[in-house]
């Protein structure tokens, strides 16, 4: 019952700073959707890190780490730590830019400038919309299964929360803080929740590790020892392929909508400079602890029903009831922290590359764009909440996320890099390169749902020398090459795609490329004249 | 390419190479402070190694330009997205 207090004033909280948020709010939708681009460099990285941390991150990575062992942490946390902050850097940093000085607010107000369509933008909002509900349905899953996990008061009595009901409070809370809040809310809230669950990972390993006798070493060595677990503590089944693979997994990052638009929000790019540095060190204070927890379970609790609960239960067995409650808020907290961003994230897209872009705003106003911005909050909550209820018996949470949204995020990476950076690219690249994503990721979740794990679908030769093009592996994923995974077809056609649609077809128009990109005096200077001579040839190129 | 483009490229490059770390693969020992397997450890390290490495480019090849940047839309009501 402790626990289930905690965590009810923590989301009380969390009511509370919506409140005041929508108190301070403007009605118009750049406030709303971005805070009037004001969020400053502290508050930004909280955000920013606040945005891309799920339940996947706390549960998702103990659970698989209590199947898998400690690879997990290589596979996903450090190779985000180096390719997250990457792609902040070179390509977040642009994004701020051309949002600053054009009034973007969404990926694809900016692909539709840029490449000078509107179609080819509305085709990349679709598979995007239909890519991040996933990742969105995760996080209220997670919400849901913490915190019946917290409310269990064991024996044969049900959770004082169960499931739906937990997966609901999440999408009430969440929903209410970002309908009255919006961006500015969603970032003040999130100052308190990535504080909270960053503490979470040092109070969790310190307190379990007074409470097991002997000390961590012991259940290490007794894994390391046992050839049926001694996976645990090495990478020996983890594919070499299927680990590096991984490394472009976070290519998916910028690419989710919500983390582009977090790049608008930033006051100065400045911001963006601590972000970058703190990020590895971040993800490194929340991965490390919940992988190695994961890895202790295995060790001291032996199996269990729900592997990505395994945290919770280490928890209730090994913390005292009262501070199980705030660690149990602080998982709540990357919960609903990436969920309200998702939701706003949805939101935005909607209410500015649709809405908006096809009239809505001429005809019914600003305010009115906030209204519908609201209304579509409910709407795709409820949505989610539904498929959430549904989805629980059928997939794990990394799967899910895995499979269907961050590999075609992943492959979508290309598109935005030949935005900023190739001069030469066309709509035509893009339409490609979406649509390439769009058949893969519809053709692997057919195989995934129609084959069975270990069957080969496309094998070159015979015997011990062929080469299995395209399988399903032992678990059940779609394998590519003997053993890489799908989302490296997948990023890298998606990257010809782009290169072959430009190539053959026209570029945009002489003045968009001018204006994205503008030649700056120096180089000009190169060209002879005096750089007055030089700057006035610039003014006249922008004109 | 210059040479300070060329380095930066080479020292990101590295960084990436070093994250396939076959020589732990199927190694559980040394633990590091006596529970860290050495794989997990190592890649705590590389953590640390990535800060370090954001940390050099932000110091030598920050984006200044962009700092200098000026909308174009005068008004958030008038935006063109």
């Amino acid at each position: 019952m402790i626990p289930v207090i905690v965590i009810s004033i923590y989301l009380v909280i969390i009511g509370v700073i919506g409140v005041l948020a929508f108190r301070k709010s403007q009605a118009n939708t750049e406030d709303y959707f971005l805070a009037n681009r004001s969020v400053g460099e502290m508050v930004f990285f909280l955000s920013i890190f606040a945005t891309n941390m799920t339940a996947f991150a706390i549960l998702g990575s103990s659970g698989q780490a209590y199947r898998q062992g400690i690879g997990i942490y290589g596979l996903m946390a450090s190779s985000s730590g180096l390719v997250i902050p990457l792609t902040i850097f070179f390509i977040g940093t642009r994004l701020w830019a051309l949002g600053k000085r054009f009034g973007h607010q969404t990926q694809v107000a900016f692909f539709r400038d840029r490449w000078e369509c509107d179609s080819v933008g509305t085709v990349i909002f679709a598979l995007s919309a239909l890519m991040l509900v996933p990742y969105m349905i995760i996080s209220i899953m997670g919400g849901g299964t913490v915190l019946a996990h917290l409310s269990d008061v064991g024996g044969t009595r049900p959770p004082i929360i169960p499931y739906p009901v937990g997966c609901a409070v999440v999408a009430v809370v969440v929903t209410l803080g970002v309908f009255l809040g919006g961006m500015r809310g969603t970032v003040w809230v999130n100052i308190l929740q990535t504080t909270l669950f960053l503490c979470f990972g040092a109070v969790a390993v310190v307190t379990i590790s007074h409470a097991l006798p002997g000390g961590f070493g012991e259940y290490i060595a007794k894994l390391a020892g046992d050839p049926k677990t001694s996976f645990l503590v090495t990478r020996e089944k983890m594919p070499p392929q299927a680990f590096w693979s991984y490394t472009l997994i976070p290519l998916s990052s910028i690419m989710f909508p919500h983390m582009a638009i977090m790049c608008f929000s930033a006051r100065k790019v400045t911001a963006f400079r601590r972000t970058v540095v703190l990020y590895p060190l971040a993800i490194m204070l929340i991965w490390l602890p919940c992988v190695f927890l994961g890895v202790l379970g295995a060790a001291t609790l032996g199996k269990v029903a729900d592997a990505d609960g395994i945290l919770l239960l280490m928890l209730e067995k090994y913390a005292p009831v009262w501070l199980a409650g705030i660690l149990g808020a602080g998982v709540i907290s990357a919960v609903m922290g990436s969920d309200a961003h998702q939701v706003l994230a949805l939101s935005t897209m909607f209410t500015k590359d649709i809405y908006q872009h096809y009239g809505g705003r001429e005809k019914y106003g600003e305010k009115a764009a906030v209204h519908f911005a609201r209304a579509f909050i409910i709407v795709v909550t409820v949505a989610a909440y539904v498929i959430a209820l549904e989805l629980k018996a059928k997939q794990g949470i990394f799967e899910i996320a895995i499979r269907y949204a961050f590999s075609g995020f992943a492959a979508l990476a290309p598109v935005m890099i030949a935005a900023l950076f190739w001069k030469r690219s066309t709509k035509w690249g893009a339409l490609a390169a979406t649509l390439f994503t769009a058949a893969c990721l519809i053709y692997f979740a057919v195989l995934q749902n129609t084959c069975h794990p270990g069957d080969v679908v496309w094998q070159i030769g015979q015997g011990k020398e062929a080469i299995k093009v395209l399988f399903l592996n032992p678990r059940g994923d779609v394998s590519f090459w003997n053993g890489f995974m799908t989302v490296v077809p997948m990023v890298f056609g998606s990257a010809i795609c782009m290169i072959a649609g430009s190539l053959v077809t026209r570029p945009p128009s002489q003045a968009t490329i001018d204006r994205y990109f503008p030649k700056q005096v120096s180089e000009l200077s190169r060209q002879g004249g005096s750089p007055e001579q030089a700057a006035e040839r610039v003014a006249s190129r922008a004109q | 390419m210059k040479l300070k483009t060329f380095i930066l490229t080479a020292l990101v490059a590295a960084v990436y190479v070093l994250h396939q770390d076959f020589w732990n693969w199927k190694e559980a020992y040394p633990l590091v402070f006596g529970f860290l397997p050495i794989g997990l450890a190592y890649h705590a390290g590389y953590s640390i190694l990535a800060s370090a490495t954001m940390a050099v480019l932000v110091w030598t090849a920050w984006p200044k330009h962009l700092e200098e940047i000026e909308p174009e839309v005068k008004h958030p009501k008038e935006d063109r997205s």
